[in-house]
């Protein structure tokens, strides 16, 4: 190079020819000040004498190394390996930042380990392939040790298993993507369902004809939805379909003509239960009742699996509401309809009357315990003087501002103490 | 002649991986790969110390090493415990078993053979 002899640019750079013959062949990485005077003697930019990666591939060696608690006079010698080696070398730092990165992930998701089986079928896979790639990479890190046979062996498992981490990686990748879609943006099935009845109403034409189809109007309706949000809708829309059958529109006309939204008149007129008429009233079309309701249904849990909020008697999204409606109370004593004249304080005082009963669900047998579940109906109520009690009740505790409240289950953030 | 150290794991690249450093250590390896009759190879073989897989086919982990444990002539082998779960409860699950030594994967094969040669020197 430059035409100088190879003794004479030793001796510019104050390193023995021997030194400098091994630079030359790669055994040794030369860098800092070595390199500045090399090129200086040369005549050359130090930057055209090695390459900035040569320094990212030593950098992610050593992490592997240090990683795997390489011996130091094993540890020194990394500069020989990637010169002599370098196919292996690039090979090895590849796999080492696939470790890394995927060990960033298992770390991540160990938190969902324990709930969930299929991801913990993958991660276990996926660790126990990473694994045997870093006990395969380590022991290649360490050169002049391994017989070319082995080394072959071991390049070849982390070739398969790399193979294989790529393959269970995609796997669960598109696992968790479809996780994920299934959540679609509001997270809960029961919020995509509530977003049906926001976008169509609560009356629809479509479940009111005689040859209604209830398959094919979810198919319509929850076209959009995840899996889990259609089964909610299909559960609710099969009422509905039961409920329009027993009830037609043109009967409710007539029971709303003369008692108003009454549930108890509705149920008599068409020899039915209270619930069955509760949710008719909450389905009618603004034509034949203008003064909507609102109603909420709850499990024996508690969950809330239906709600049709009214704009001053709003129910909450996540979780139940408050534990002092008749809603829940209704819970404890089946089959008695409570009634119960409600302010909620957190919403200027607006009047409702809240008309709940807990019925049984599926068929009664001998012997066997029954399910609840719970209606309420909630109907505006104006506001006058009255001899009925008035309830101050909430709507989630956290928003309540009754300090001393033996229903409360969690602070207040409207009560500073 | 030299220690016998008895390998029960079922992913054949972490058994070569393995088999080979604590050869090249200049231990005698023997490797074994189902749970199900795990206890009765560690019975047959007598080895100095046995590294233990807790998900293995068969059987897991944790019932062979307390299998282990009642029995008399082997309620002192030293037993070093692998594991892909790394959280706390796994580790008291496999002290309450009675392992010596326990380790999570990914580990470093320096870690295993320090390990191991800390066991067998015990």
């Amino acid at each position: 190079m430059a035409g100088m002899k190879q003794s004479e640019l030793a001796k510019r750079a104050d390193i023995s020819p021997s030194y400098l013959n091994l630079i030359e062949h790669n055994r040794r990485r030369i860098g800092g000040k070595l390199l500045v005077d090399i090129a200086h003697a040369l005549g050359v930019e130090p930057g055209s004498l090695t390459e900035g990666a040569e320094t990212a591939l030593l950098t992610t060696l050593r992490e592997a190394a240090s990683g795997a608690d390489m011996p130091e006079a094993e540890f020194a010698r990394v500069e020989e390996f990637a010169g002599r080696f370098p196919g292996w070398a690039g090979l090895l730092a590849d796999t080492q930042r696939k470790v890394e990165a995927l060990q960033g992930s298992v770390e991540a998701l160990t938190d969902r380990l324990t709930h969930d089986p299929h991801l913990a079928a993958s991660l276990h896979e996926m660790l126990s392939t990473v694994t045997a790639i870093r006990s395969a990479a380590s022991i290649l890190v360490e050169p002049g040790d391994i017989e070319p046979e082995w080394q072959r062996r071991f390049n070849r498992n982390i070739y398969e298993d790399s193979a294989r981490l790529a393959d269970t990686s995609r796997s669960l990748a598109q696992y968790l993507e479809e996780a994920d879609s299934d959540a679609s943006e509001t997270n809960a099935p029961q919020d995509e369902l509530d977003a049906v009845f926001q976008r169509y109403g609560f009356h629809l034409p479509a479940l009111e004809t005689r040859e209604a189809d209830v398959d094919a109007v979810t198919e319509t309706l929850g076209q959009d939805l995840s899996q889990a949000a259609r089964w909610l809708l299909r559960r609710v829309l099969v009422r509905y379909r039961s409920d329009a059958r027993k009830m037609p529109l043109g009967a409710c006309a007539d029971v709303v003509a003369v008692s108003g939204h009454d549930p108890f008149a509705f149920a008599e007129r068409f020899d039915y239960d209270l619930t069955s008429a509760m949710r008719r009233l909450a389905h009618l079309p603004e034509d034949i009742l203008p003064d909507a309701v609102g109603l909420a249904i709850c499990d024996g849990s508690g969950v809330t699996t239906f709600r049709k909020p009214l704009p001053e008697f709003p129910l909450p999204r996540l979780g139940a509401g408050c534990a002092l409606w008749p809603l829940y109370r209704a819970l404890a004593r089946p089959m008695m309809v409570h009634v119960d004249v409600m302010e909620q304080s957190a919403r200027a005082a607006a009047r409702h009357r809240g008309i709940a009963i807990s019925q049984p669900i599926g068929p009664v047998r001998p012997h066997e315990d029954v399910l609840f579940e719970s209606h309420m109906l909630i109907v505006p109520e104006p506001k006058r003087d009255t001899a009925e009690p008035i309830r101050q009740v909430g709507l989630t505790c956290r928003i309540c501002p009754h300090a001393s409240c033996t229903a409360r289950r969690e602070p207040s953030i409207m009560v500073t103490s | 002649m030299s220690k016998q150290v008895l390998l029960i794991e079922d992913e054949p690249n972490i058994i070569e991986a393995i088999s080979f450093i604590l050869s090249r250590d200049g231990w005698s390896v023997k490797t074994h790969s189902n749970g199900a009759d795990a206890v009765e190879i560690v019975k047959e073989r007598k080895p100095d110390v046995v590294i233990l897989d807790v998900m293995l086919p068969g059987k897991s982990g944790y019932d062979i090493l307390r299998e282990l444990r009642e029995d008399p002539e082997n309620s002192a082998l030293p037993v070093l415990m692998l594991t892909a779960r790394g959280q706390t409860k796994d580790r008291e699950i496999a002290e309450r078993a009675g392992c010596d030594a326990f380790m999570t994967k990914p580990f470093s094969n320096a870690d295993v053979l320090e390990t191991v040669r800390a066991l067998a020197a015990k």
